[in-house]
Order: structure tokens, then C-alpha cells, then sequence
């Protein structure tokens, strides 16, 4: 059996591709099958841009969107799957000039502000730019510097220095509005989308998407062996660098349970594992708005458009940013399989290095996330060689719940890129356990935070280098602990600094 | 403010209210669509967008992979040698050919020709034979049906190497003597006895890592056999006619049965001036023995393992200077990490020598530089060409002296600079600077940027912050251009008038996205005085203007948009003899201008003109040909006049960096530089821009890192950080200085590609103010100043403790 056909919009029309191996990605079946050679491949690893598309979808219902109910995404189409895009309108660099010439405000803005240079990049940087059009600029919100700079923090440019393509950015709104057709959209959407996947029978090759958490915990129990994908933010480089083949792959980004956040009795999270990164860290800033700095520097947007939580957290990387921020959070993983469900704590999760107590037939379903407590004192920090889209040299959430006496009720710790697994700091925790939050307890923190791992050296840091910085850290969170402010290069702005 | 100093000011991004009115005042015309109505006031001085841009932001500008593929085109893929050095046993591959899809590999013994590149120090194999020399070297390709089936076939062949022992490090290197060229040292005066008498000595030694391209379009070739042993080559290069000539030379033809051809590159920096050449052997060579059309394009990690960097340097420097901190002696030995071959090291390390000077005056000193050879990546070109390397080094020596005096750097920096006709004014390879504009330089911008007074807010904000401790700097820049190997500085054009009146332009340079291009039809469509849009650049061809030199050292519109504007003035004058003769007038009472052609006694359109000269067999295209004047030296004591002129800039920077972790960001930069009469404003500042924050990269994030084996552990975007978005200061203002060229350069225009790199320097030295400021030693500060560098050199400082300050 041959994977069945993809069927998605462009230009207006139903594009067909039939026999797309279930491993193809969606550049590949751009560039080489469909001829569609405007979107270019920088990198082959999500972290360049130059392959940025955009694709829409019906929104989630509470999911804040335009009126005509469809999201759009900015995504790395070198390291996303063909199949991930059936039943989706799609949108590539080739698809918004008008066909009398008249270039999209993206496009036109670019060339006005004299974005582009060698021009390797500039496709990448339209398409980032038409979903911040449809995001931003159809609802009537200003592109901001900072907006600007946050969303095209995924888009590499080698030649401009980046501020003419800013500019273009803020002055899209200005040139005369282009608007998709979204009702037409929405309804061609409906008349494609994909029939539901029930069928769990099947040795030859296969991509199942199915719509139900009950089929795709079927289809795992029957397919052990399928590569189970979400975002493919990482599966995806197994495909073009680490060379891998997948005959059958078992994609839950569609299952509808696995969709929600959802609150809990206690007003806690219930994040579903196939939210994506941009929505689950949402969620988590409005419980919690001093994440927003952290969540901008995980990824990059197209990153963060695709990847999902649930596949940070089961991809068991000990560099991934979300799992020392739920460690520190107190989150708990709720895994499911056929058999049922389970509950257990975030850092029971992992096992060794990429090795986690996930059965054959069990799949993440949810993670669980506490309401801030009263009293709580949480600080994210993430180091790194370059500030946005980058992997941590060293990460450090730290949550403290205070009473009224200064004392410390509850101490969560979560450090990533300090051992082979996202860790917590079990013995600082310890340590601060019901003392007193004053500043020897931070110094003994600190230097009980610098013994507690053995980092190794690498091409991002030292042994040494990170574990001086876990305990400086501790220090930077006793000093905003008492209220000092302008000590953090990640939020100090040029007005503060020349008055 | 003369008229044309508003323009450039207005089209500079940012502005004194900063940059949220940045974009409004950069604001080009609104783009021409192809059938828009010709503009008739002059093309140069204008900001036109570049000549693709309405392609490439449609997805319509192609590349080479983009090009539609003939039939039976194959692909290749590098199989690369996991060992920095070793002896090659032996080669199996038997795996690899099972693979489906897979149509051969091509290894050493393949080679028709000569199995060594045609390099000039003819020390590179094409394919690794008896001895791998570093790890990623290219050992031989696979070649299959599909590109993916290429790469995973090529990890499939299994290679039996002994490891030897391997040189890793470059004073490793120096002191076993270890070199790809020998040393060169130039000296003038007495630098011993000056640094003896010297009131004040320092001494230290500096690091400054090596730099990834990082091109956004990746290296590629596509060879074509065409009929009777001839060869067509789509290359990605900087340099066509030396592709040809390799690519010749290793099938063993003769360079007239090879064309090259490029239309464009997705960014080269220098790393597609030689390091292009290779990929376009490699396909020539499989498309030879399996006679298909082949591809080659490299997977990015391969591109980082495969292709060399800009060469890191190290040094050990000893200086004299006087109370005032006015060098009085210097004496310095600067290490080259070549890598395992010469490729253009030797004038990458020429150049370095060649700005140790930099801005200022060195009366007696003595630079020793050695070649180092390395089992790493043959290190190549890359914008600025060694020059960064020794700018960097006077920089830190001037800071250095300026904190040893407690003065300040800026007041160090002028001190030194180049006089004007007081003995002070002739470089240590004894070129005379006679453009010297310094001086007024530094001060417009010492006063448009407000320095003294920022340097007192930052001393007053650094007394009252434990954790983020500011810093700020000005460093110059003064490039040479000219390449420094003087036979290349020359250039040829076709220009072509058909018989509508339209305009096609061909010249040996490339385009990289400078906007080379755009600028030689602005210098093209005045020439002929026709609207730019009657003047289309078709692709660089070595089958059109033969033996051209590399679209390198900032040169491409010094040396071709010359030769095109010859070419256009010899048809120019065809047509003037013409009309002279029709309507009984001296030609050179014919003038050529917004496409008229007015003599006395008529006005013709140029469309009518051009139709009647060719009715009257009159020559409707030419060739065009220009070599730089003035200059020559001596290639073994490294002296005489390698430049035509100097470009000259300057830089302000501040900078913040976090006592706690040792991170750094960049607040605001303040630029004025200049290009003499520019052709087209927005481009200059493009490449300003973009060559300071690609500086900045080179000096703050992007660090090169190989391991104990050899083994390049950054080797793609998830490892090495080339600046992004959120990099670019808050503040960014670019001014141009208003004055043309005083050598006669076309439109009195001056070079642009490479000398803005250097303004980034001004970022490091910031830091190493911040260092200072925060206790640490700057001297300890090594490039780049990654956050795990800047946290070591600040040391135990008292700015690392908790107390609030």
C-alpha cells in the first residue's frame, strides 16, 4: 500500500501529489516534484529560514484569529513532512505576486526598503512576512520594531544587517491592503479535508493522521515500530542529516484531544502534546508574563509554529529549554496508551540520555501545569551564544514560593545543559527548603547549584564556564528577588541606559 | 550641506530620533515594473533597488539549483575523511554501489588531467590520494539518480585510514616550523633600539578566531557535457575564468573547450572565490566519467566541513610609546592558520601586513608573518581579506596603551593617525597616503556621535551598576584597494546596442548581491544617455569577456563598471561620428542624454539614431577594457604603491555587557564612511550595514570550534550563530562623508564591499572598555568575545559579587 494522496491549496486550487513517500519532506515535494524552486534550502535543519512557507488551517476555538476563522503559520519546509500539509492551504514565496505583476505589501516593502541582496534568503523572509501580514496586519495591529524582530528572529540574512528588512516589516501596512479570500478558502479547505484514519491495518509504506485519540493510540499499539511524529522539528533532521528512512510514520498533530489546552480544576494548564510551541507558551505567558522573553527565545517563530510541546518533552533532549522550565513549574506528564493512562512527574520522565519511560504502545498525551502560587518568585534564564534562536549553554528556571515571612514554602529547580538529561537541582532544593530567602541562602545556593552537576565541555561552552554561570545566576535571582532591575541585558532597552 | 550630502544623508537608515523613523526616511521610489515609464534623469547618485530585487522577492530569481535539469542529470555527493591526518589505505565502496538509485563513484584515479588543482601553489589534490589532510577533506564523490541518494550512498563508503598525527593548533605549527608558504617579514627603521628608547613598553599576546562565510546559498556546480569534448559549467563563483581554467586543467583540455557561467550567487563573502572552483572540478570530473550532466550541491554541514574560513590569527606583539601614547616603536609576529594548503593565504596574509597600520603612523617597526600549515580546512578569502586581521591587532594595542596611561582610546587613536606633509604620511610599506581625511573623519563623527558626553554618562552609570557594566569606542578604518596582486587589477565589458534601441550589458564581474549589476547599468545608461530601464545585465560568461579577474577586493565596480562605461563611450562615439557626419557638426558637438541624441542642428530620439547607424552599418556594440593606474610593488619586500587609493570610515559603538554571565549586547552604532561619489546610495549603505554586522559576528558570536581530533564541532546553524534580528543595536545611524574620490575612479565613486567590516572592530574594542570597567583585564580578551570569553576576562572583578552597587 502506497501512502495515500495529498491534497492541499494553492494559488486557489487543490494541488494532488500521489506516492509521496511518508518521509518526503515538504521541500523536497516543492522543489523537486512540483518544480516549485522559489522556496530555497539554506540549511536543511529549521535554522536559516530560506525555506519558509506559510500554511493555514481552520483555528482552534480558543485560539484568538481573524473572522474568517483560519490561522496562519510560518513554517521551515525543509524539515516538515509532505504529508503534514494535506488538508492545509499552503502559501510559498511564488504564490502572492498578483497576475497583473502587483507585488504582495511584503514583497513591495522589501523592494522598497531594499531588503534583499543576494536574495538566498528573501524568499524565506516574504513568507515570514505574509504571516505577519495575515496575523498582524489584517487585524489591524502595527508591526512593531520589537514584533518585527521577535517574529523574524527564525530568518537568517547574511547580507543587510537585517535593518532594511525591518523597515520593509513596519511599512507593509502602508502600501495599498491585499486580503486572501478566506470564506472561499475555508470552505475549499472543508471540501478537502482528509477522511478520518481508522484503518490500522497496513505493512506497506503509510502516513496516519488520525483525528481521534483513540485511533492513534490504536495505530500505535498496532505499529510500534512507525516513527511517531508531532512538529518534526527534530524528526525532521533525522530525515536530511542523520539520513534515516521512515517507511511508517504516525503524525498526532491532528488528533483533536491532543489539540487543547485546557484548564484544570485547580486553574492549572492541561496542555495538550500536539500544541504547538507558539500556543503552548501563550498559554503559559498568561498565567505567567515574566516567560514572555524566554518563550521569544526558544527557536525561532517557524520553529515554534511546527514544534510542540509534547515533542520537546518526548524527544528527551537535554537541551530543550521547555523541560527545565516545567521541572522548575512542577509539571506533570500524563501518558497514554490503549491500556490506559498514567500520570508522573515531568523528571521521572527520562531515564538517560534521550531514554524515557515510554512504552512501545504509549504515547504523551498531556502535560499538567500548576496555577502560580501566591507568593511565587520565578525566574527563566537561558544562556547563549547568540541571543534568539539559539540552544542553551546553560538554562536555569528557578520557581520560589514565599509566605509572609520570607521563608521558602516551595522551591522548584529545573537546569538544562548541565547533565545528559533536563535535571532538576534536587539538593539546592533541598537546601532551601523552608529557610529563609536572604542572601547567604542564595551564596549557599549558588555554590551548592555550581557542585550539584558535572557539565561537560563542548562547542557551546565549558565545563567550567557553565558551572560558574549556574551559581552567578542564582545570584542574578537574589538580586531581582530585591527588586533590582537593569540587571538583565535581555530586557535592558537603550532609553533606560542614556535617559 | 551641499545637495548631494542631503541626499546621502536622507537615504541613511536611522536618524538621530532613532530607529523607529529609520524606515520612513529610507524610503526608495516605488519600483518600476517592467513597463513603467522611463525616467529620464541620470541613473548614478540615485537609489535604485537592485537590479533583481523584484525577482528574487517572487521567488523568480534563479539559481543554480534552481535552474530546470537537462535529462539524466545525475547528483553528487562529497565522500569526506572522518581523520585530520592519515594515510589513506584504502577505498571501498562496493557497499555504497548497491545502494539504489547509485550510478558510480568517482575517486583520484578518475582524474583525466592533472590530479593537483590548478592553484598557484599548486598544493592542493583534487581528490585526497595517499594522505588525508583534514577532517572533511574530499576523498571522492558518489554519484546517484537522486541528491539524497548521493549523500547516503557516500556515508556508506568505508575508509581504511591510519591516523599520524595531526597539527592543530598554529603556534603548534610555528614551532615545528610548519608552513604552506615562507615567512615574510617587513621592516623599516630601527624597531629594536626605538623600543629600547621607548619612555613605556607593553607587550601581550591576542587570539582572534577564524570566521564561516555562512553564504546562504550553499556551494554548487552543474556541469554539462556538451558535444566534442566541450564543457559547459553553471558555477556559484566569485571567479568564472579561474573555474574554466581549473576544470580545463584537470580534465586535461584546453580552457577554450570550458565556459563558465554565473548569474548570480546567493552570497560570497570570499568563500566562492576559490573554494567554488572545487565544486565545479569535482562535477566536471563525474559528469566526465559517467557522461551525464551532475550536480553538486553541498549539504550545509558538508559546505562547513568541506570549504575553509577566514583564517584565524594569532600574535605576540611588543609596542613603545611615549607619555601621550604615540607609538614610538613596534615589533610584532602574526601566525596565519592556513590550514593544510596555501590556497590565497599567501596574499590573505600579505594583506595583513599591509593594514597593521591601519589608520595610523608606524615609524619603526617590524612585522614577521608566517603561513602556518594546519590539518584543518585550507583557510581562503573572506571579506576584507587579512586586512581584519591586522586591523584588529593595532586596535587592541591602542586601546591597550590608552588604558595603560589611563587616557582616552579616542585620544590615543588621533594621536597616531597619518599626518599630512610632516614626515608622518608614508605607510611601512612606503606608499604615500595622499587621501588622508582622517583627521576631519574622526572628529565629524566623534561630534555627530556625541562620544565625549556618552563617555562621561557611561563612566557615571558603570560607578552605580554591579552586573551590567557599559562601554563605548571609536575605531577607523583606512582600506587599500587594489588587489594586492597587481595583474589582476584589470577588467573587460561587452556592451551591446540592438537595433531597438535596447541595451545588454556583459562584464567579467559577479553578482553576490552587492548589486553589482545595478550599479555598471547606472554607469551604462548615463554613458549612452538612455533611461536605466533600457539596459538589461545578462549572466557573467567566460565565453563573453574572457580572463577576468575574481569579483573580489571590493574592486567590481572599480574595475568593470570602468571597462562597461569604455565600452559604452566606444559606441557612443560611433554613433557621435555618425550624427557629426549626418548633420555636418564635430562629433564632439553630439551630446547623449535622456534618450536624446542632440546635435546643433537636430534632436533624434537614441532609439532613432541607433536604427539609422545600423542602416548605415555602423558598429553597435564593443568591447571595453581598463587597468588601474599608478600602481605597482615589489612582491618580495612587500613595498612600493599595491593601492590605488584608500576607502576610509569610522565607527562609534556602544556596547553592555552582564558581569553575571558574561553576555554582551550591542545599544547603538554610529557610522560615517566613506565612498566617495556614490553611485547609488541605498547599495553603499547595504554593504556598510551588512559588512559591520557581519563584523560584529565575527567578533561576538560566531566562534569556530574544532575538537581534540580535529573535527569542526560548529558545522551548522545550530552551532555557530551568525548574528540574527535581535542582534542589531537599538541605535544605528550611517552617515556617508561627502567627498569624491580625489583619484580619478569611476564617478569619482570609491570601493564599499570590504571596508565596513573593519568599523566592527569598534564593537570589540567596546567590550573590552565594558572589561575594564567591570575590573576584568581586556588584554585576557579574546575574538570572539563569546559570553564565556568576556566572563573569563573580567576574572574575579569586583563587579562579580552580589551587593548591589
Amino acid at each position: 500500500m502506497e501512502a495515500r494522496t495529498i491534497r492541499f491549496i494553492r494559488r486557489g486550487e487543490v494541488v494532488s501529489a500521489g506516492n509521496v513517500p511518508p518521509d518526503r519532506t515538504l521541500l523536497e515535494l516543492l522543489r523537486e516534484d512540483l518544480g516549485a524552486t522559489g522556496t530555497k534550502e539554506g540549511c536543511g535543519e529549521g535554522d536559516c529560514g530560506a525555506c519558509t512557507v506559510v500554511v493555514a488551517e481552520p483555528a482552534e476555538p480558543q485560539a484568538s484569529h481573524g473572522p474568517g476563522g483560519l490561522r496562519y503559520k510560518a513554517i521551515n519546509s525543509c524539515i516538515r513532512l509532505a504529508h503534514s500539509v494535506d488538508g492545509l492551504a499552503l502559501w510559498t514565496v511564488e504564490d502572492l505576486q498578483a497576475a497583473d505583476g502587483t507585488l504582495h505589501p511584503a514583497q513591495e516593502a522589501l523592494v522598497r526598503c531594499h531588503g534583499s541582496q543576494c536574495g538566498f534568503c528573501t524568499p524565506g523572509f516574504v513568507m515570514s512576512l505574509f504571516g505577519m501580514y495575515q496575523n498582524h496586519v489584517c487585524q489591524g495591529r502595527p508591526v512593531t520594531r520589537e514584533l518585527a524582530q521577535a517574529e523574524l528572529s527564525g530568518n537568517l540574512c547574511r547580507c543587510t544587517g537585517y535593518r532594511p528588512i525591518l523597515d520593509a516589516a513596519q511599512q507593509m501596512a502602508q502600501l495599498p491592503a491585499v486580503r486572501v479570500d478566506e470564506q472561499r478558502l475555508a470552505a475549499q479547505l472543508q471540501a478537502i479535508h482528509p477522511a478520518a484514519v481508522e484503518d490500522t491495518a497496513s505493512a506497506g509504506a503509510a502516513y496516519w493522521s488520525p483525528e481521534r485519540l483513540d485511533s492513534l493510540l490504536s495505530l500505535r499499539a498496532a505499529h510500534p515500530q512507525a516513527q511517531l511524529v508531532a512538529g518534526c522539528t527534530d524528526v525532521g533532521l533525522w530525515v536530511t542529516k542523520r539520513h534515516l528512512r521512515f517507511g511508517q510514520v504516525l503524525d498526532l498533530t491532528r488528533v483533536e484531544e491532543l489539540r487543547r489546552i485546557a484548564r484544570v480544576a485547580d486553574g492549572g494548564l492541561a496542555i495538550g502534546a500536539a500544541v504547538t510551541l507558539t500556543d503552548a507558551f501563550a498559554a503559559l505567558v498568561a498565567q505567567r508574563p515574566q516567560l514572555k522573553a524566554f518563550g521569544e527565545r526558544f527557536a525561532g517563530l517557524p520553529v515554534r509554529n511546527s514544534g510542540t510541546l509534547g515533542g520537546n518533552i518526548a524527544n528527551g533532549s537535554p537541551i530543550g529549554d521547555s523541560m527545565p522550565l516545567l521541572i522548575a513549574l512542577g509539571a506533570r506528564l500524563v501518558l497514554a496508551s490503549r491500556r490506559g493512562e498514567r500520570e508522573l512527574a515531568l523528571e521521572d520522565f527520562y531515564t538517560g540520555y534521550r531514554q524515557t519511560v515510554l512504552a512501545p504502545d504509549e504515547v504523551v498525551a498531556r502535560i499538567l501545569v500548576p496555577v502560580p502560587a501566591a507568593g511565587e518568585f520565578l525566574r527563566a534564564y537561558k544562556i547563549s551564544k547568540r541571543f534568539d534562536d539559539d540552544i542553551s549553554a546553560v538554562c536555569l528556571v528557578v520557581r520560589l514560593v514565599l509566605d509572609a515571612h520570607n521563608t521558602i514554602r516551595q522551591v522548584g529547580i529545573g537546569a538544562g545543559g548541565v547533565a545528559a538529561t533536563p535535571a532538576r537541582a534536587r539538593r539546592t532544593e533541598a537546601l532551601l527548603l523552608d529557610k529563609g530567602w536572604t542572601e547567604q541562602a542564595a551564596l549557599e545556593a549558588a555554590a551548592s547549584l555550581r557542585a550539584e552537576f558535572q557539565p561537560i565541555s563542548d562547542m557551546r561552552a565549558s565545563a567550567d564556564y557553565r558551572r560558574q554561570v549556574l551559581g552567578n545566576l542564582m545570584r542574578r535571582l537574589w538580586l531581582e528577588s530585591q527588586g533590582q532591575a537593569g540587571i538583565n541585558l535581555e530586557s535592558l532597552r537603550l532609553q533606560e541606559v542614556t535617559g | 550641506m551641499n545637495a548631494r550630502e542631503k541626499e546621502f544623508t536622507s537615504a541613511s537608515g536611522g536618524g538621530p530620533a532613532g530607529p523607529a523613523d529609520a524606515g520612513e526616511r529610507n524610503l526608495a521610489p516605488a519600483t518600476q515594473s517592467p513597463h513603467a515609464p522611463a525616467s529620464p534623469a541620470p541613473a548614478v547618485g540615485s537609489s535604485r533597488p537592485h537590479e533583481s530585487a523584484r525577482a528574487q522577492v517572487a521567488g523568480l530569481a534563479t539559481y543554480i539549483d534552481d535552474l530546470p535539469e537537462l535529462k539524466g542529470t545525475l547528483h553528487a555527493a562529497p565522500i569526506l575523511s572522518p581523520v585530520a591526518h592519515g594515510r589513506l589505505r584504502s577505498v571501498d565502496a562496493r557497499a555504497a554501489l548497491q545502494l539504489p538509485g547509485v550510478r558510480g563513484v568517482v575517486l583520484a584515479a578518475d582524474i583525466p588531467g592533472d590530479p593537483v588543482l590548478a592553484t598557484f601553489v599548486h598544493d592542493e589534490p583534487i581528490f585526497a590520494r595517499d594522505t588525508v589532510q583534514h577532517a572533511g577533506q574530499v576523498i571522492g564523490l558518489v554519484v546517484a539518480e537522486s541528491v539524497m541518494e548521493a549523500r547516503r550512498a557516500a556515508r556508506q563508503v568505508r575508509l581504511d585510514i591510519e591516523a599520524l598525527p595531526a597539527v592543530l593548533d598554529v603556534r603548534q605549527a610555528h614551532a615545528a616550523r610548519s608552513y604552506v608558504l615562507p615567512p615574510v617579514t617587513v621592516r623599516r627603521g630601527e624597531p629594536e633600539a626605538a623600543l629600547a628608547r621607548s619612555p613605556h613598553r607593553l607587550s601581550g599576546r591576542l587570539e582572534v578566531g577564524g570566521q564561516e562565510h555562512f553564504y546562504l546559498e550553499g556551494q554548487v556546480a552543474y556541469a554539462i557535457p556538451l558535444e566534442q569534448d566541450q564543457w559547459h559549467i553553471h558555477s556559484s563563483t566569485q571567479h568564472p575564468g579561474e573555474v574554466q581554467h581549473w576544470v580545463a586543467h584537470a580534465l586535461g583540455l584546453e580552457n577554450n573547450a570550458v565556459t563558465v557561467e554565473c548569474r548570480r550567487m546567493g552570497g560570497g563573502f570570499g568563500g566562492k572565490e576559490t573554494q567554488a572552483g572545487h565544486m565545479a572540478v569535482w562535477a566536471a570530473l563525474a559528469a566526465r566519467k559517467l557522461r551525464r550532466p551532475v550536480k553538486l550541491r553541498l549539504d550545509r554541514d558538508d559546505d562547513f566541513m568541506v570549504t575553509g574560513k577566514r583564517h584565524p590569527f594569532a600574535y605576540d606583539w611588543e609596542v613603545g610609546f611615549d607619555g601621550g601614547g604615540r607609538i614610538t616603536g613596534l615589533k610584532l609576529a602574526m601566525l596565519a592558520n592556513c590550514g593544510f594548503s596555501a590556497d590565497l593565504s599567501g596574499p590573505v596574509a600579505d594583506r595583513a601586513i599591509f593594514h597593521t597600520d591601519n589608520a595610523y603612523f608606524l615609524s619603526d617597526v617590524e612585522i614577521a608573518s608566517y603561513r602556518c600549515r594546519t590539518n584543518v580546512q585550507s583557510h581562503t578569502a573572506f571579506r576584507g581579506f587579512g586586512g581584519p586581521q591586522g586591523v584588529i591587532l593595532i586596535e587592541a594595542i591602542l586601546g591597550d596603551i590608552a588604558r595603560h596611561l589611563a587616557l582616552d582610546p579616542l585620544d590615543v587613536r588621533m594621536r597616531n593617525l597619518y599626518g599630512a606633509g610632516d614626515g608622518r604620511d608614508v605607510t611601512h610599506y612606503r606608499m604615500k597616503v595622499e587621501d588622508n581625511i582622517l583627521q576631519p573623519l574622526l572628529s565629524r563623527l566623534e561630534q555627530s556621535s556625541q562620544y565625549r558626553r556618552r563617555r562621561q554618562a557611561i563612566a557615571a552609570w558603570n560607578a552605580g551598576s554591579s552586573v551590567i557594566k557599559r562601554g563605548i569606542a571609536i575605531t577607523p578604518v583606512k582600506f587599500g584597494i587594489s588587489f594586492t596582486a597587481t595583474f589582476f587589477n584589470q577588467a573587460g565589458a561587452l556592451v551591446h546596442v540592438f537595433t531597438d534601441g535596447s541595451v545588454q550589458l556583459n562584464h567579467g564581474g559577479t553578482e553576490m548581491g552587492q548589486g553589482l549589476h545595478t550599479k555598471i547599468m547606472q554607469l551604462v545608461a548615463d554613458e549612452l544617455g538612455v533611461p536605466f530601464e533600457r539596459v538589461r545585465v545578462t549572466a557573467t560568461e567566460t565565453g563573453k569577456v574572457p580572463n577576468a579577474s575574481a569579483t573580489a577586493a571590493s574592486s567590481g565596480t572599480d574595475l568593470n563598471g570602468r571597462a562597461a562605461q569604455f565600452a559604452a563611450r566606444n559606441i557612443k562615439g560611433n554613433l557621435a561620428a555618425f550624427v557629426a557626419g549626418l548633420d555636418g557638426c564635430g562629433a564632439g558637438a553630439v551630446s547623449f542624454q535622456a534618450g536624446q541624441v542632440v546635435s546643433p542642428k537636430q534632436t533624434r530620439s537614441f532609439d532613432q539614431v541607433v536604427k539609422l547607424a545600423y542602416a548605415n552599418r555602423i558598429q553597435l556594440w564593443s568591447d571595453g577594457f581598463y587597468r588601474t593606474p599608478k600602481i605597482h610593488y615589489d612582491k618580495v619586500t612587500l613595498t612600493g604603491r599595491p593601492f590605488y587609493y584608500f576607502s576610509y570610515g569610522a565607527a562609534c559603538s556602544e556596547v553592555a555587557i552582564d558581569a553575571l554571565t558574561g553576555e554582551s549586547r550591542v545599544l547603538a552604532v554610529d557610522i560615517l564612511h566613506d565612498v566617495g561619489h556614490s553611485i547609488n546610495p541605498a547599495l553603499d549603505i547595504g554593504q556598510i550595514e551588512g559588512g559591520f554586522i557581519q563584523g560584529m559576528g565575527w567578533l561576538t558570536t560566531e566562534q569556530l570550534v574544532w575538537n581534540a581530533r580535529g573535527e569542526l564541532a560548529t558545522h551548522a546553524p545550530s552551532t555557530y550563530k551568525i548574528p540574527a534580528t535581535g542582534d542589531l543595536p537599538a541605535r544605528w545611524q550611517v552617515e556617508l562623508w561627502p567627498e569624491p574620490n580625489p583619484e580619478d575612479n569611476v564617478g569619482r565613486s570609491k570601493a564599499v564591499g570590504e571596508p565596513p567590516f573593519m568599523l566592527a572592530i569598534s564593537v570589540w574594542e567596546a567590550i573590552r572598555d565594558a572589561v575594564a570597567a567591570g575590573g576584568g583585564e581586556p588584554r585576557a580578551l579574546a575574538a570572539p568575545a563569546t559570553a564565556e570569553q568576556v566572563l573569563r576576562a573580567l576574572g574575579d572583578g569586583p563587579a562579580s559579587g552580589t551587593t548591589p552597587g
